[in-house]
């Protein structure tokens, strides 16, 4: 049969989408595998990827593509965490734990996906108002600035003893975090942040990143990016804490500080930043390489070596380990570069030539 | 009453601008964030404690404790960053949060995560009453050895040799080299000086907050970071200015602020620095030079 154009161009562009497709599907069989088949300790492994994923490409939304390393977002995940599960606690424990919640909250009972919304939102309003200040600082001082908002997180939690219980453990979240919810969190962001770092805005985000007073030049405005950016990412990450807290059910101020901060950090770095692909095998590998060492810290025989346990080790192991990765591989695994399944696609079926477009210079150019 | 508070604020100034110094001094010559300067106080401390423990006196503990942090600091530029230096800048901060976790989680294996009491001497825990004025002798003592130290340290920088090639490699870096100064023997003692006053300020303040646990080096550096931020990063006096204003904005806070807001004090001040930024972006000794096209 004789083809038209147009049903070659067609058939490319469903062949095209194969790649990705082929992808989703191996990873819907492998979540209901770890659902399904697996025990409890794979699951818990495989949900815990899934929400640092959500962790990790958002914080590259906004420190690898913008370049304004924050390192006060597990301020967001502290407050995406308590505002969805001040909504989620069921009213009866709400009661009994936290007896000076004002009327209209302590009656509240939301189901999860809205609840996470509520967290979300209320982290990007958050990231929205500081990040009018925030955003307009430079190179160390945003770091020490944004250190300074994660302290401000902590402090208001600690202290803020009609909401968060203050620094004792937040209990009774119900345990609603699934394989699916988590990892549809997962692929969802993934896609947000693939898809805003090929629009316009995130041409600008990278413009403004390499050469600020250039994008500046070329009338990008650089405070609106970074902020859209900011935003963007705090939702997300608000959103991750609310799978987090749903997920380990009880937790404490202390859980959202610095040695949170360093575990997402790491990831981001090691996979690459700006890279979102990056971030998705960094998260992979810190978190099977972490939970084998927490195995390992427990103690270890083999043969007859018998390694005490030792807790802390698996935290220096890591540290070293990424001390190694800045002194070898600055530029993280990838390099900043992505794993793009649509691209591996178009490379095999190279999309069709248009018959009025200009010539093409030979395949390369496709 | 208000005497009383401005020495408070003093004091604890005081010990800010010995840690700021030493972030200053580093940051100044190699634009690295040394987050790990917390924890020469924590090495420090626990080296005191120890060797008191052990039934030596005060004062050999305390010449120990100052040398095992400066033996720290060096070992620590020339094990972490000196093979990353001239990295982005970024990149040397995450390497000092590294370093950190290191030491931290070093601390909680060798001397278990549970906080000690610090045995500090009888004359560290005494005050002169004076009429109203209770002065605590550990006040006093640590304004005097600030003092001292600046003041010797302004000598340093203005009058020593090496003093003033480390002013000259944190101007320019590069052109330093070119003139023929030995880049890795100034920095070398900047990291020495710094964790030389750090060792200092760890005595001070485990005497002061009279524990010692392995975490304890976080809420000092914190401080010294805004202290340097406020005066404006890498600058000497900058720092040392920023640190006594910061005692003093804490001072005043705690006596300013209704009861039910002196537990968000913390976060007052760091709002306070965000806010400082925007108007003074470069901190209040900081260059106000526009980059250049």
């Amino acid at each position: 049969m004789q083809m038209t154009p147009l049903d070659r161009g067609f058939t490319r562009a469903v062949l095209r989408i194969i790649p990705t497709a082929v992808l989703l599907a191996a990873l819907g069989l492998l979540l209901a595998a770890s659902d399904f088949l697996a025990g409890d300790y794979i699951r818990r492994i495989v949900i815990g990827i899934g929400i640092n994923i959500v962790l990790v490409v958002s914080l590259n939304l906004s420190n690898g593509f913008t370049g304004v390393f924050s390192l006060g977002h597990v301020g967001f995940m502290a407050i995406g965490a308590y505002a969805a599960s001040i909504c989620t606690l069921p009213v009866a424990l709400k009661a009994v734990n936290l007896p000076a919640l004002p009327g209209w909250l302590s009656g509240l009972a939301l189901p999860f996906l809205p609840a996470t919304l509520v967290g979300g939102a209320v982290a990007m309003l958050v990231a929205f108002i500081v990040g009018l200040s925030l955003m307009r600082l430079k190179g160390a001082y945003v770091s020490v600035a944004t250190l300074g908002f994660l302290v401000i997180v902590q402090v208001v939690l600690v202290n803020w003893d009609q909401l968060t219980r203050g620094a004792r453990t937040f209990a009774g979240v119900p345990p609603h975090t699934t394989v699916w919810n988590a990892w549809i969190w997962a692929v969802l962001t993934v896609y947000l942040a693939w898809r805003m770092g090929r629009s316009p805005f995130g041409r600008d985000m990278r413009a403004a990143r390499d050469n600020e007073i250039a994008a500046r030049s070329l009338g990008i405005s650089v405070m609106r990016s970074r902020l859209l950016a900011f935003c963007a990412s705090a939702f997300l990450t608000g959103v991750a804490g609310s799978l987090w807290a749903h997920f380990i059910t009880s937790f404490s101020p202390k859980s959202f500080f610095f040695t949170q901060a360093f575990a997402i950090i790491t990831m981001l770095v090691i996979g690459g930043l700006g890279s979102v692909s990056g971030s998705v095998i960094g998260v992979a590998l810190i978190t099977i390489v972490s939970e084998i060492l927490r195995n390992a810290e427990r103690g270890l025989t083999i043969g007859a070596l018998v390694i005490p346990p030792i807790y802390g080790a698996s935290q220096i192991l890591m540290a070293v380990l990424f001390v190694l990765i800045i002194v070898f591989r600055p530029q993280g695994l990838l390099g900043g570069k992505e794993i793009d399944p649509g691209l591996i696609a178009r490379r095999i079926f190279p999309p069709t030539r248009r018959r009025d477009g200009p010539p093409d210079h030979g395949k390369d150019a496709a | 009453m208000l005497l009383q508070q401005l020495i408070n604020a003093v004091s604890v100034g005081s010990l800010y601008a010995l840690m700021a110094i030493g972030l200053a001094m580093v940051f100044g010559i190699l634009r690295l964030i040394n987050f790990a300067h917390g924890d020469l106080i924590m090495v420090g401390s626990y080296v005191a404690l120890l060797l008191m423990a052990a039934g030596l006196p005060f004062s050999v503990a305390a010449i120990a404790a100052v040398a095992a942090s400066t033996l720290a600091g060096l070992l620590m530029e020339r094990l972490a960053y000196r093979p990353i230096r001239g990295a982005h800048e970024i990149a040397m901060l995450l390497t000092s949060f590294s370093v950190t976790i290191l030491l931290e989680n070093l601390a909680i294996i060798l001397f278990k995560p549970t906080s000690r009491p610090f045995p500090a001497p009888a004359f560290l825990r005494s005050a002169i009453e004076a009429g109203s004025l209770r002065l605590a002798s550990l006040d006093l003592i640590a304004i005097v050895i600030a003092g001292v130290l600046l003041a010797g340290l302004t000598l340093f920088v203005t009058r020593t040799r090496i003093g003033i090639s480390m002013r000259a490699a944190s101007e320019d870096l590069l052109a330093a080299r070119l003139m023929g100064i030995n880049v890795n023997a100034v920095i070398a003692a900047a990291f020495a000086i710094g964790s030389f006053l750090a060792g200092v300020v760890g005595l001070l303040w485990s005497a002061r907050v009279g524990k010692v646990d392995p975490l304890m080096g976080f809420n000092p550096v914190l401080k010294a970071f805004v202290a340097s931020v406020i005066g404006g990063l890498g600058s000497l006096p900058g720092a040392v200015i920023g640190a006594y204003i910061l005692g003093g904005l804490e001072i005043l806070l705690q006596g300013l602020l209704p009861s039910a807001l002196t537990p968000y004090r913390d976060a007052f001040v760091f709002v306070i620095l965000i806010a400082l930024l925007l108007f003074r972006p470069n901190g209040i000794m900081g260059s106000t030079e526009k980059e250049k096209i």
